[in-house]
C-alpha cells in the first residue's frame, strides 16, 4: 500500500483532466475568498454546523443500510417526527432541554422498532425491492397523516427553542451561536457513543458480524432479529436527536421537513461510504459545507443540483464513496 | 406455424383487432360518460404514466438496473418538446374535412352521441405533435446514452439508483433556473401557453406502439441479451454478452419511452412546472412496477391503471371533509399489497401476446434430439435472484 498523498498525486495524473476541473474550482473560491474572507468563513462556520446535524441523521441511514441493505426512505420522517416530539414537549408542556431530547430519543427509537416490525421484517425473505417500496410508502404515510388536522395541529410553525436562550457572539467578525456549539457537542458524544457501541459492546460485535454475513452469523447463534431491531432503535433514535436540533438551528417546522435532511444525509451516508460510521460523519461534513458555500455564492436552489453532482463525481471515481469497504458483491 | 398470416409491427390481426375494439370502445362508449376531469385522470393521463412504466419496467424488470432518474427524462421530453411547439405555435393549422355519420338510434344507447364525424382531424396539429414527441423522446434518449454509458460502465445496483436519483434532482434544478437560457420556460413559475394538442387517440396510440416495441425487442436476441444481464451478470460476461453495451441499449430505450410520455404529458396539460418533476414524485414509476410485477408487462399496464383510478378517484370516493386523507389511505393500500404479494399483484402472470413466444426454433430441435429436450424441460426454472 502505498502512502495518501503519492495515491492522490497519480489519482490526479491519470485524471488529470479532474485536476483542472478542481484547479478552476478553487480558483473561484479564492476569488471570492478575496472579495469577502469574513463572508466565506460564515459560510463553513454554517455548512459545519448543518453537516453535524446531518451527521446524526446518516447514522441511522448507514448502520440500517450496513446491516440489512436497504435504503430506508422513512427515516427522514423519523427525523420530522423527533422534531415534533421535541417541540411539542418544550413550548407545550415545558419541558426542559434534556428530558425533552430523552423523550424525542425515546419516541423515535420506538417508532424505528415499530417501522421495522410491521414493514420490513415481514419482507426480508422478498426481492430487496418489495421493501425498499414500503419504506417509501411509510415515509408517504408518516408525512400525510402528521399533517392531519389532529395528530401535528399546525403545519406550520416558527419554533422559538423556549429551553434554551440563544446567545450569539462574534470572533473576529464571525457570529457563532450557543446553538452551534450544543450542535457539536452533542454530535460528538453521540459519535463516541455510538463508536462505543458498535466497537466495545457484544451488541455491536454481534452487529458488525450481521453486517458481514447474515447466514454465518445466525449459525454462530447471534439473535439476528434482536440485532436487526437495536440497529433500528439506535439509528431511529440519534435521528429523533438529529430532529430536535435541527429544528433549534433552524426554528421553522413542518411534516415535510424531514424529507430534504433525510436526502441530504442519505447522500452524505453514501459519500461517505455507506456503512462506514466515520465516514458518515465527514461525509456530512464536506456536503453541509459544500451546500453552504453553494447556497451563499450561487443560489438556493442551485445547491441540490451542486451536492448531487459532487456525489456523482465522487461516486464516479470512488465506487463505494470516500471510506466504503470494496463490495463484496456475491457471485 | 403458418408464416404467410396477416403481421404488423411482429403481431398478428387477432391482436390489432383487440387494439382497434379497445380504443373505439374507450372513445365512443367510455369517453363520453366521463367529465373533463376524469377523462383526464382516469383515461389519459394512465395512459402516458403506462408509457413511462413499460420503459421503467424494461430498465429495472428486465435488464436489472435500479434507476430513480426516469422522472428526469420524462422532464426533458416534456420540456424540450414544449418549446418546440410553443416557438412553432399555431402555425401549423391544416384542418382535415371528415366525413359525419349519424349515429342510429338505436346503437345512441351505448354511444351517447347523436353523430361521429370519422376522419376530422387537423393535419398540421398532428404533425407537429409527432414531430415534437419525436424531438423529446430523441433528445431524452441522446442525454441517457451519455449519462447512461458515463455512469453505467462504473456503478451498477444501489450506487447506480442514487446517481440516477441524482440525476433527477439535477434535471429539476436546471429546470428550475432554466428561464436565465430559454425565457419562455419562465423557470420556477411553470411554462403556460403550450398548445393542448394530446387527445386519447394520441395516448393510446403511444401506449401501443411503447408495448409493441418493447415486447418485440424483449423477445429478440437483443432482448435475451437483456434478460441475461438481470439474470446473472457474470455468467452474462462468460458467455460472451457485452453487458455494458445491453446495460445502455436498455437505458436509453426505456429514457426513450420517458421521453414519448414527457412530450404528451406536457401536450395533455398545457402547463409545466418544475415542482412536478420533483424528486418525491420520482418514485411513482418504481411503485406502480414493483406493485405490477418486476418484469411483467401486462402488471404494469395493470398496475398503472389500478393506481392512477384508486389515487384519483379517492377524491370522490372518500367522504366529504376527508380529502386529506387520500394520502394517508394510499400508503397504507400500498403497504399491505406490498406485504401480501412482495412479487407484485399479477407475479409471473402475463397476458397471451405478452407472453414469451414459442420459438419454432424449440420445436424443431425437439424433433432432432429428443432426448435433450426432456432433459432441458424436466429442470427446474433457474432460481431467480434480483439485485433491487
Amino acid at each position: 500500500m502505498r502512502d495518501l498523498p503519492s495515491r492522490i498525486i497519480v489519482f490526479f495524473r491519470r485524471n488529470w483532466y479532474l485536476a483542472i476541473i478542481g484547479l478552476l474550482i478553487l480558483l473561484w473560491l479564492a476569488g471570492r475568498y478575496r472579495e469577502s474572507p469574513l463572508l466565506f468563513w460564515q459560510f463553513i462556520v454554517d455548512g459545519l454546523r448543518l453537516g453535524f446535524v446531518y451527521a446524526l441523521i446518516a447514522l441511522g441511514y448507514t448502520m440500517v443500510y450496513g446491516i440489512v441493505r436497504l435504503i430506508n426512505f422513512a427515516h427522514g420522517d423519523v427525523f420530522m417526527v423527533g422534531s415534533y416530539t421535541a417541540y411539542f414537549a418544550t413550548t407545550r408542556y415545558q419541558w426542559g432541554f434534556l428530558p425533552a431530547m430523552a423523550l424525542a430519543v425515546g419516541v423515535c427509537a420506538f417508532l424505528g422498532v415499530v417501522i421495522e416490525r410491521v414493514a420490513y421484517k415481514p419482507l426480508r425473505d422478498a426481492p430487496r425491492i418489495a421493501a425498499l417500496i414500503t419504506a417509501i410508502g411509510v415515509s408517504f404515510f408518516l408525512e400525510y397523516f402528521t399533517a392531519l388536522d389532529f395528530v401535528f395541529t399546525p403545519n406550520f410553525i416558527n419554533y422559538t427553542p423556549l429551553p434554551l436562550k440563544i446567545t450569539t457572539w462574534e470572533v473576529r467578525g464571525i457570529t457563532f451561536s450557543n446553538i452551534m456549539l450544543l450542535i457539536i457537542a452533542v454530535t460528538t458524544a453521540c459519535l463516541v457513543l455510538l463508536w462505543y457501541i458498535v466497537y466495545r459492546t457484544k451488541l455491536g460485535k454481534a452487529m458488525r458480524a450481521v453486517a458481514w454475513d447474515k447466514e454465518t452469523a445466525l449459525l454462530m447463534g447471534i439473535n439476528v432479529d434482536l440485532v436487526i431491531t437495536s440497529t433500528f432503535a439506535i439509528g431511529s433514535g440519534l435521528a429523533g436527536i438529529g430532529g430536535m436540533l435541527y429544528v433549534l438551528a433552524y426554528p421553522q417546522i413542518r411534516t415535510f421537513l424531514g424529507v430534504m435532511p433525510g436526502l441530504k444525509a442519505f447522500i452524505a451516508a453514501v459519500f461517505g461510504g455507506i456503512g462506514s460510521i466515520p465516514g458518515a460523519l465527514i461525509g456530512s461534513l464536506v456536503i453541509g459545507m459544500v451546500e453552504m458555500l453553494a447556497q451563499g455564492y450561487l443560489s438556493s436552489p442551485m445547491r441540490d443540483a451542486i451536492v448531487f453532482s459532487v456525489l456523482i463525481i465522487v461516486l464516479l471515481y470512488r465506487p463505494t464513496g470516500l471510506f466504503g469497504e470494496a463490495a463484496r458483491e456475491k457471485a | 406455424m403458418n408464416r404467410s398470416r396477416f403481421r404488423f409491427l411482429g403481431q398478428g390481426w387477432l391482436f390489432w383487432l383487440a387494439v382497434v375494439l379497445i380504443f373505439l370502445l374507450a372513445q365512443w362508449v367510455l369517453i363520453p360518460r366521463l367529465n373533463e376531469f376524469r377523462r383526464t385522470v382516469w383515461v389519459m393521463f394512465p395512459c402516458i404514466m403506462a408509457i413511462i412504466c413499460l420503459g421503467l419496467n424494461f430498465i429495472f424488470g428486465f435488464n436489472g438496473q435500479f434507476s430513480l432518474g426516469q422522472w428526469g427524462f420524462y422532464a426533458i421530453g416534456a420540456y424540450a418538446s414544449a418549446i418546440l411547439t410553443y416557438r412553432l405555435g399555431e402555425r401549423f393549422s391544416y384542418p382535415v374535412q371528415g366525413i359525419v355519420v349519424q349515429v342510429p338510434p338505436l346503437l345512441q344507447k351505448l354511444i351517447p352521441m347523436a353523430e361521429i364525424s370519422l376522419f376530422h382531424f387537423d393535419a398540421g396539429k398532428s404533425g407537429l405533435l409527432l414531430v415534437a414527441v419525436l424531438f423529446g423522446a430523441v433528445l431524452a434518449a441522446l442525454i441517457s446514452l451519455a449519462f447512461g454509458y458515463v455512469v453505467l460502465l462504473r456503478l451498477g445496483s444501489d450506487y447506480f439508483g442514487i446517481a440516477t436519483l441524482g440525476f433527477a434532482v439535477i434535471v429539476q434544478v436546471l429546470l428550475i433556473n432554466s428561464d436565465l437560457v430559454i425565457p419562455e420556460t419562465k423557470g420556477a413559475r411553470g411554462m403556460v401557453g403550450i398548445p393542448q394538442m394530446t387527445s386519447f387517440f394520441w395516448a393510446f396510440l403511444f401506449l401501443v406502439f411503447a408495448l409493441v416495441v418493447i415486447r418485440n425487442v424483449l423477445y429478440s436476441s437483443v432482448g435475451r441479451a437483456v434478460v441475461s444481464v438481470r439474470e446473472d451478470e457474470l455468467a452474462a460476461k462468460a458467455m460472451g454478452i457485452n453487458t455494458l453495451k445491453y446495460k445502455t441499449i436498455a437505458f436509453v430505450i426505456g429514457s426513450f419511452f420517458a421521453g414519448v410520455a414527457g412530450a404528451l404529458y406536457a401536450h395533455l396539460y398545457a402547463f409545466l412546472s418544475p415542482l412536478y418533476f420533483g424528486f418525491q414524485k420520482s418514485f411513482d414509476p418504481m411503485i406502480i412496477i414493483v406493485l405490477g410485477g418486476l418484469g411483467n408487462l401486462t402488471g404494469t399496464l395493470l398496475a398503472t391503471f389500478l393506481w392512477a383510478i384508486t389515487l384519483e378517484g379517492m377524491r370522490i370516493w372518500l367522504p366529504q371533509g376527508f380529502e386529506a386523507w387520500r394520502f394517508v389511505v394510499y400508503p397504507i393500500v400500498l403497504l399491505l399489497v406490498m406485504l401480501l404479494r412482495p412479487q407484485g399483484l399479477l407475479g409471473k402472470f402475463e397476458f397471451g401476446f405478452l407472453r414469451a413466444p414459442k420459438w419454432p426454433l424449440r420445436q424443431v430441435a425437439a424433433e432432432a434430439a429428443p432426448q435433450v429436450a426432456e432433459a432441458t424441460a424436466g429442470n427446474p426454472e433457474p432460481q431467480e435472484e434480483r439485485s433491487a
